[in-house]
């Protein structure tokens, strides 16, 4: 197997130390990290009143790379219909900011890196929270020199993202999006990430978290839970359309345990190529930040009270067909936004694409997306950028 | 739903009608906003702070290009979704007759909003009536076709949606015909009997809120 890929072997790596300037970073169980990094990617430029930052975060094993063409990998980002001149986030008209979230593996303090010991931290990392993420983003975002955003967008566990950058920075936050997104993490979808937890921890390779230190990655555990979380990001619609019961490369049953399934050998691919570019632990934390999310905890379940005081204008998408986090998910934050006297619009796509459908091609998402962007931004009196070729 | 979606700036008749029952500032829910005229016109006008509900995607990303609130729904379905009392105002414009639910779509709408403004063709009218009468086939008003069109198009009649006001415990405030605001002092039973689209408000009975 070749080498993982992650920043060592990545010179294109932008990462800022954020506890230079601001000390230790304090989370939200306890403890805090005295060195932190934060791995980011830009495009566009930051206008001159420093008005135009848009922020993208990213779902639970994406990176920085949103926009474009990944540099690590030379394939596509995993936004690029989304990010750049002339798109939906015109990088003509605003300067995007994407970071790798804090326990990520691609530049940014994780598991990974190397602790105060001199040894990788491992599963001695503090746990983290979806809010403590938002906090070292907008650290990184203050050490630009920025003071306030235009916008936060993001998907899955970036919707969640989202919703902590518009509580956490009130008044600053212009346009809120979340997409494909929820308030709360579901008590299936805590289910689904535990069998992926359950999976890395039982390989033995995995070395109660010690693996780097051991030499090993447990790479078959790692290819497990992404198997069985990719299943939740496609809908039964199109797994039927894209496989059905079709056989891979064959004409009949082998009657045995081969890939006889194209559904089985496409799962395989997915965990296979997923371990090159990500690390177990990372897996681990990220997804438990997930599954501690839910801003209604605080209030005692009355979720409206956590968006008190919120004044960005929410924009929120939701995939008909998506059972990972289902368009009710995000009727519940629209519902609460709007008892919270909070500005919001509300778009389901029909689509067949389940949860994914917000990284595929899905035009009248992207046509949503330009319209509420722009309209938003010509009512906060934002310039129209540098090459205004979508006038209408 | 998007009944001008695409047209070139003009005013609805019963969109004028609608505007003269809001106060500056009110917070709006526009039941079926098609593309957002109304909204538009609100917002410029009585600097109402609106947010529409459209069951299509062409009418929800038009709103949303035009920068104007707007979720994505179903009236019959998605309105148990709003908390209560979250607006001043409630507005069906020509949409009442379009759902498959209007009684509780009504009844929601009381809880969610404190006035209620409809505007509905009325088939007590003198020449539904006469034409009823005399060719003994279910009348055909304004741009209506035929009965068994498609989808719901409900026929009622001022005397009807009064009557269903009071069984949802609904105040009739006002009711006006919209192409004729002169007959603003009538009685229902004229209104009922010469005027073809109407303008109703009606409030919450025991509601004291403003």
């Amino acid at each position: 197997m070749s080498s993982v890929k992650t920043p060592q072997n990545a010179e294109q790596l932008r990462i800022a130390r954020i506890t230079d300037s601001g000390g230790p970073l304090l989370l939200a169980c306890g403890q805090s990290l005295d060195v932190v990094d934060i791995a980011y990617e830009t495009w566009g430029k930051l206008s001159p009143n420093k008005d135009n930052v848009v922020i993208v975060c990213h779902a639970l094993t994406g990176d920085q790379y949103a926009g474009g063409v990944n540099p690590i990998t030379d394939r596509p980002a995993w936004w690029p219909r989304m990010i750049g001149p002339g798109l939906p986030i015109d990088t003509n008209r605003f300067f995007v900011i994407a970071t790798n979230v804090l326990g990520g593996c691609m530049g940014s303090t994780g598991p990974a890196s190397i602790g105060p010991d001199g040894k990788a931290w491992g599963v001695r990392f503090p746990t983290l929270t979806i809010a403590d993420m938002v906090r070292a983003q907008i650290r990184l975002v203050e050490s630009l020199g920025i003071d306030r955003i235009f916008a936060a967008i993001g998907g899955s566990m970036g919707g969640m993202q989202v919703l902590e950058w518009a509580r956490q920075w009130k008044g600053r936050v212009a346009a809120a999006i979340p997409i494909a997104s929820a308030a709360r993490q579901s008590a299936q979808n805590i289910g689904f990430y535990e069998v992926g937890r359950q999976a890395i921890m039982a390989d033995p390779d995995w070395c109660e978290g010690a693996y780097l230190e051991a030499g090993k990655r447990p790479d078959r555990g790692l290819a497990v839970a992404r198997m069985a979380a990719h299943i939740t990001y496609v809908s039964e619609e199109a797994l039927k359309q894209k496989f059905d019961r079709r056989l891979q490369d064959r004409q009949d049953f082998t009657f045995g345990f081969d890939a006889d399934f194209q559904i089985e050998s496409y799962l395989r691919y997915q965990g296979a190529s997923f371990v090159d570019r990500f690390d177990a632990n990372s897996y681990l934390y990220i997804t438990r930040a997930m599954d501690y999310f839910d801003l209604s905890t605080e209030h005692e379940g009355q979720l409206t009270l956590a968006f008190d005081g919120v004044d960005a204008r929410f924009c929120v998408f939701s995939f008909s067909s998506d059972w990972h986090y289902t368009p009710e998910e995000s009727k519940a934050i629209v519902r609460a936004l709007n008892a919270a006297n909070v500005e919001v619009s509300y778009v389901t796509i029909e689509t067949s694409k389940g949860h994914d459908a917000f990284l595929l091609d899905e035009p009248e998402f992207e046509a949503a997306m330009t319209g509420f962007i722009n309209a938003t931004a010509d009512a906060c009196g934002l310039a129209a950028g540098l090459v205004d070729e979508h006038a209408g | 739903m998007s009944n001008s979606a695409g047209a070139p700036r003009f005013r609805r008749a019963d969109h004028t009608a609608i505007a003269k029952y809001l106060q500056e500032g009110d917070r709006v829910l526009d039941v079926g906003c098609g593309d957002g005229q109304l909204m538009e016109l609100l917002k410029s006008e009585r600097r109402a702070r609106c947010q529409g509900l459209e069951i299509s995607q062409r009418g929800v990303n038009r709103c949303v290009a035009k920068g104007l609130s707007v979720v994505q729904g179903d009236a019959d379905i998605d309105l148990p979704v709003y908390p209560d009392n979250a607006f001043d105002c409630a507005i069906l414009s020509k949409t009442i007759q379009e759902m498959g639910r209007p009684a509780f779509v009504l009844g929601e709408l009381s809880r969610i909003a404190h006035r209620l403004i409809i505007t509905f063709r009325n088939y007590g009218h003198w020449r539904a009536r006469w034409s009823l009468l005399t060719t003994g086939r279910t009348p055909v008003l304004g741009g209506r076709t035929s009965w068994y069109a498609e989808g719901p198009q409900r026929q009622c009649t001022v005397s009807d949606m009064a009557d269903l006001a009071d069984e949802l415990g609904l105040k009739l405030v006002d009711c006006q015909s919209v192409s004729d605001p002169d007959k603003a002092n009538s009685s229902l039973f004229w209104i009922n009997l010469l005027s073809e689209d109407v303008v109703m408000v009606l409030e919450k009975s025991s509601d004291s809120s403003s």
